[in-house]
């Protein structure tokens, strides 16, 4: 495939040229070792204490991008108090980025995305999962994997209509009573989310 | 009348030794008998019959009873203590837990990078606001000090941002200068994403860097913490950070509260021992007097 050609090139001319210290950040290790500059360094200045774990010594290994496309993405989608998909293998899911809605298939180039509140939807086979994000960072991997951060995620299901009226008559009328500057931005994201929920129900 | 006192005292000076070899009142009064023997002999009746009025009989059983008493009110110290940490700890623990995916994503993309080599350092070192948590608060200034020495040469400096009380009474001994900025009470209301949004985006803004390296302690069990060091500073990572260290600090402090409370309960078995066996041997004496006081009338 053609987005395989770049890496191969580029691969071929680092291994020659130079090491890279770190890989293309898109081109995952697939092997996490501890950082042994690091780890040689520390034990030549401190000796008599161990040197400290870096996070990617608890973290499962990414594997490596696949010379075919898989037939499945993986999806990770987290949040600060939960992680609502852990590694679910998926045909399909929508983002919706702040440039428009983003539709990741297995094999994506690598992208990083911004968020905006709206609907994210998942797709597994005829099974369609609609949360609703309020805004956070898509990372799509080369090797098929999407991390999604978000703050909050709430399947749209639980969403109360009414509620969401409310607030956003609430907001509105907030926004045209507003003096100051923080109270408008304060007023005008409650107005972004809360039309954002009103079109994720009624849409 | 002073050799009747002086017998007396006598009596008190040999009880101690009829007692156990371990008596802990023993240097007390070792060094009540050297102030005697200072004194001229009228002077050492007139002290001795005041503390006869006073009760001086039963000194070396009071003094034991009130160790008792002290010891046995600082286990109900340490239980309550340990009671609350493991409350406390399983709140935080299934919060930790949730959000360890929340780190992964940018690790996968930015990967970790200790051995980065740099002008600008800054060490931002976690660590608790409240004491008695055994030595998780050592362990990450030992590691900030430690990373601290790899980074601080003629060319490129190392600052510290500290997070915690303790952490920051350690370190303001020895490098008070190299103290960036230092945040405290920052557990006062229970930890939350928005709170360590702000104190993330404060650090960002505040602080001048090329690389900065997270220093904290991940919580694996109830006794066992692994002190780490992330390079990647977002909130994301950090409201993780701090999460795990609240947690490895209630794990702690549970783990050396139940360990303190076991040493005050041996404690207390010593001492009753101490105290039951000088009580009995008061008792002996003062029957032996008697018996003796009354063969030596009948014959």
């Amino acid at each position: 495939m053609l987005r395989q050609t770049p890496r191969f090139l580029l691969g071929r001319a680092s291994a020659a040229a130079t090491r890279w210290i770190r890989p293309f950040s898109t081109d995952l290790p697939s092997e996490t070792g501890g950082d042994s500059k690091f780890i040689d360094s520390w034990k030549k200045t401190i000796p008599n204490i161990d040197p400290p774990k870096t996070p990617s010594a608890y973290m499962k290994p990414r594997p490596p991008t696949p010379s075919t496309i898989p037939s499945k993405l993986t999806v990770n989608l987290v949040l600060p108090y939960d992680s609502v998909l852990s590694a679910k293998e998926v045909d399909m899911v929508i983002v919706p980025a702040s440039t428009g809605q983003m539709g990741v298939l297995p094999g994506h180039v690598a992208t990083i995305a911004e968020l905006k509140p709206g609907i994210f939807s998942v797709h597994e086979g005829n099974d369609v999962t609609k949360y609703f994000l309020s805004g956070g960072f898509a990372f799509v991997h080369a090797n098929s994997v999407a991390d999604i951060i978000a703050i909050e995620a709430i399947p749209v299901d639980r969403i109360d209509p009414n509620l969401v009226q409310k607030g956003l008559s609430e907001f509105q009328q907030k926004l045209s009573s507003a003096s100051t500057d923080v109270e408008k931005a304060e007023a005008q994201i409650g107005v972004d989310v809360h039309s954002a929920l009103n079109a994720a129900l009624t849409g | 009348m002073a050799m009747i006192a002086l017998r007396r005292e006598g009596r008190r000076f040999a009880a101690p030794l009829i007692s156990n070899p371990i008596n802990p009142l023993r240097s007390s009064l070792a060094s009540s008998e050297c102030a005697f023997t200072c004194l001229p002999p009228n002077k050492i009746a007139y002290v001795i019959r005041e503390q006869v009025v006073l009760g001086v009989r039963s000194i070396s059983t009071q003094i034991v009873r009130n160790r008792m008493k002290s010891v046995r009110n600082i286990q109900k110290i340490t239980k309550a203590m340990k009671m609350v940490a493991a409350s406390k700890l399983r709140a935080i623990q299934t919060r930790a837990e949730n959000s360890r995916g929340l780190w992964q994503p940018f690790t996968a993309l930015l990967g970790d990078t200790p051995s980065v080599d740099v002008k600008k350092n800054v060490i931002v070192t976690i660590s608790s606001d409240k004491g008695l948590c055994g030595g998780i608060n050592s362990t990450s200034v030992k590691i900030s000090r430690g990373l601290h020495k790899i980074n601080s040469g003629p060319e490129k400096e190392s600052k510290y941002v500290i997070l915690g009380e303790k952490a920051k009474a350690q370190l303001v001994r020895d490098s008070k200068k190299d103290i960036e900025l230092s945040i405290t009470e920052l557990q006062k209301n229970p930890l939350n994403y928005t709170q360590v949004a702000v104190l993330a985006d404060d650090i960002l803004k505040n602080v001048e860097y090329d690389a900065l390296r997270i220093v904290f302690n991940k919580f694996h069990s109830v006794v066992q913490f692994v002190p780490t060091t992330s390079t990647v500073l977002s909130p994301e990572v950090m409201f993780n950070a701090v999460l795990e260290n609240a947690c490895s600090e209630q794990g702690a402090r549970m783990s050396a509260m139940d360990s303190s409370s076991r040493n005050a309960g041996d404690m207390l078995d010593r001492l009753t021992l101490t105290y039951n066996r000088t009580r009995q041997a008061t008792i002996t004496t003062e029957l032996i007097e008697i018996i003796s006081g009354a063969s030596a009338l009948e014959g």
